[in-house]
């Protein structure tokens, strides 16, 4: 039983279904991994130790039996904070949320029970998705596994964490403007926003609806394959989910890209790039072209402006998203109240975080009579631009390939200031505002600490990424994650 | 441009929040930074484009209306902060 928490939700699958590991064994070590070492993490939040091993036993009672069982069978799995699972507490990390209990399962939760993977515990994220450092939340901070004093990135800090720290197989996050890939970068693991309209958003508790996206976070791209057959398609429950035939993804791997297409945007090559993360961007290119793969430039012109935009875009539709938070219906109450006004002002004032208030500002006032055009609208139009780019730049290229982030997970004592903060995002936020797919894959370390590459693709096109993903990482060669033990 | 303090109040009263005098001072400092760098966009030449309200081209993917199980009563109020004969219960509304 040795060093399994070391192999990937693939490999561990299989030895689930040949009867080789009973997943009740399994989870046990997996949760006596946690206690061990997640002290000095803080991946998760809250575990559902009891529960995860009576589904386990469950599930090793169907393997013995001979009887079907689903594609993610006795695998442990993380989920984020922000969603819904029945009879499990889910509190968005926000103080607001935290008495919070789920009373039904949101979709991919659903998905993930019905493929009989164990959800294993809750991990850690900025308040309501919020932030890039997963140091906004209630609970506690996340610490990067590679290194203590630095940040996990965010705000799916605590999903990354955990597939670094080796304490779960799959992990789901979700991603606004970055919140899967950035973490992934820093935590070196792989991580994958799909298309918007891929996964449905039922039981996300919403951040910014038109760009959130849940996906998942794992220690190959094989596992990422895994996750995506498991968690997209349509749903009854999510109108914006796009009603198109979902690929198996697993038959993109370990496929050749000769001849690929591969653009890269001039634009995203900036001063401000650390000049040891563009010096892994080249040789990583490099390895592309050694697969065969032309490499093309491309130009996204409007780049400069997506941080801009979304920072119209996303507060404008937390602003709203967060207005159903009153203090009535769920969630925390002020006990400071002497009428309804005091009701709905005070356990908002009390219940959300500083970040979390900003970005309500911000949206409120963009919204507000008389600054809508000039603002929100004026957003929505360059947003148009910053889609048109892609569209035009994937007329000539199958996928792109940019930095995730122009620095290595930085120092939590590092002081940013919000604007410092938001452009940390500035090479993920454009494929959200765009609806596309991309990936974030570790590609090599600047002082032992990680870096990854990202690909981006067209709508729909998550398989491309996965087989040009899986190429890279074959010529990358083995990838380790810190030893914690 | 720059939002007063007075302007911030009332963001503040239409957002149903509330801070301490000194979070004013802070807040009106931040977001005046985050409007002044958001202004970037008037360089976008936008006369002839349409707003974007949806990202993907298929939009409202509706199932048929047939009526499913919901949620019950208990459990619609099991997270309600104050609740009583199957009503939540709030402060009074009308003077």
């Amino acid at each position: 039983m040795e060093n399994l928490y070391k192999l990937s939700a693939f490999e561990i699958r299989e030895k689930i279904l040949k009867g080789e590991v009973k997943s009740e064994d399994l989870v046990q070590k997996i949760f006596e991994r946690i206690e061990k070492i997640d002290s000095n993490i803080g991946s998760f939040v809250s575990l559902r130790k009891e529960k995860a091993l009576q589904e386990a036993r469950t599930i090793d009672e169907k393997i013995k039996n001979g009887e079907k069982v689903g594609e993610l069978a006795g695998v442990p799995v993380a989920i984020k904070d922000n969603m819904v699972s029945e009879g499990d507490k889910t509190t968005a990390c926000s103080k607001i949320l935290s008495n919070y209990t789920g009373i039904y399962d949101g979709t991919v939760v659903k998905k993930l029970k019905e493929a009989d993977a164990i959800i294993i515990g809750i991990t850690n994220m900025d308040e309501f998705a919020m932030g890039s450092t997963t140091k906004t939340s209630i609970h506690h901070i996340t610490r990067n596994p590679w290194d203590n004093e630095r940040v996990p990135g965010g705000s799916s800090g605590g999903a990354a964490a955990s597939i670094a720290a080796q304490e779960a197989y799959i992990s789901l996050g979700s991603d606004t403007g970055g919140s899967i890939r950035q973490p992934a970068s820093f935590c070196g693991v792989v991580g994958m926003k799909p298309t918007y309209g891929r996964v449905s958003r039922y039981g996300l508790m919403a951040f910014a609806s038109s760009l959130d996206q849940i996906g998942p976070i794992a220690k190959k791209v094989e596992d990422i394959a895994l996750a995506m057959n498991v968690i997209a398609g349509p749903d009854d429950y999510d109108a914006t989910v796009v009603n198109c035939e979902v690929p198996d993804y697993t038959q993109f791997l370990n496929q050749d890209i000769k001849g690929m297409k591969i653009g890269v945007p001039k634009e995203y090559f900036i001063d401000g790039i650390n000049p040891e993360v563009r010096k892994i961007m080249d040789s990583s290119l490099e390895k592309f072209k050694e697969l065969g793969a032309e490499i093309v430039e491309v130009s996204l012109p409007h780049t400069k402006y997506a941080v801009p935009t979304y920072y119209v875009i996303a507060p404008a539709e937390a602003s709203s998203n967060l207005a159903r938070f009153d203090g009535v219906r769920y969630g925390y109450r002020s006990e400071n109240i002497e009428n309804i006004n005091d009701l709905y002002i005070n356990s908002r004032s009390e219940g959300f975080g500083d970040e979390v208030k900003r970005r309500i500002m911000i949206g409120t006032y963009v919204l507000s009579a008389g600054f809508y055009d000039a603002y929100f609208k004026k957003a929505q139009k360059v947003r148009a631009k910053i889609k048109d780019d892609f569209e035009k730049a994937f007329e000539n290229v199958d996928i792109i390939f940019t930095p995730v982030s122009p620095t290595t997970a930085f120092r939590l004592d590092d002081k940013k200031t919000p604007i410092e903060l938001y452009l940390e995002d500035i090479f993920t936020i454009s494929a959200n505002l765009a609806g596309i797919p991309g990936i974030s894959i570790p590609a090599g370390k600047v002082e032992e600490l990680p870096v990854g590459i990202q690909l981006l693709g067209k709508p729909f096109g998550e398989g491309e990424l996965i087989k040009a993903g899986s190429a890279f990482e074959k010529v990358r060669g083995e990838w380790e994650l810190p030893e914690l033990d | 441009m720059a939002l007063t303090r007075e302007e911030v109040l009332n963001v503040a009263k239409l957002a149903r929040l509330k801070f301490q005098p000194d979070e004013i001072e802070k807040f009106q400092i931040e977001l005046n930074d985050i409007l002044g760098y958001i202004d970037m966009l008037n360089e976008v030449e936008t006369e002839e484009v349409t707003a974007m309200t949806q990202v993907n081209s298929q939009v409202n993917n509706l199932r048929e209306d047939i009526v499913k199980e919901s949620l019950t009563v208990e459990k619609a109020l099991s997270n309600a902060p104050d609740s009583g004969d199957g009503a939540i219960i709030v402060p009074k509304v009308v003077g």
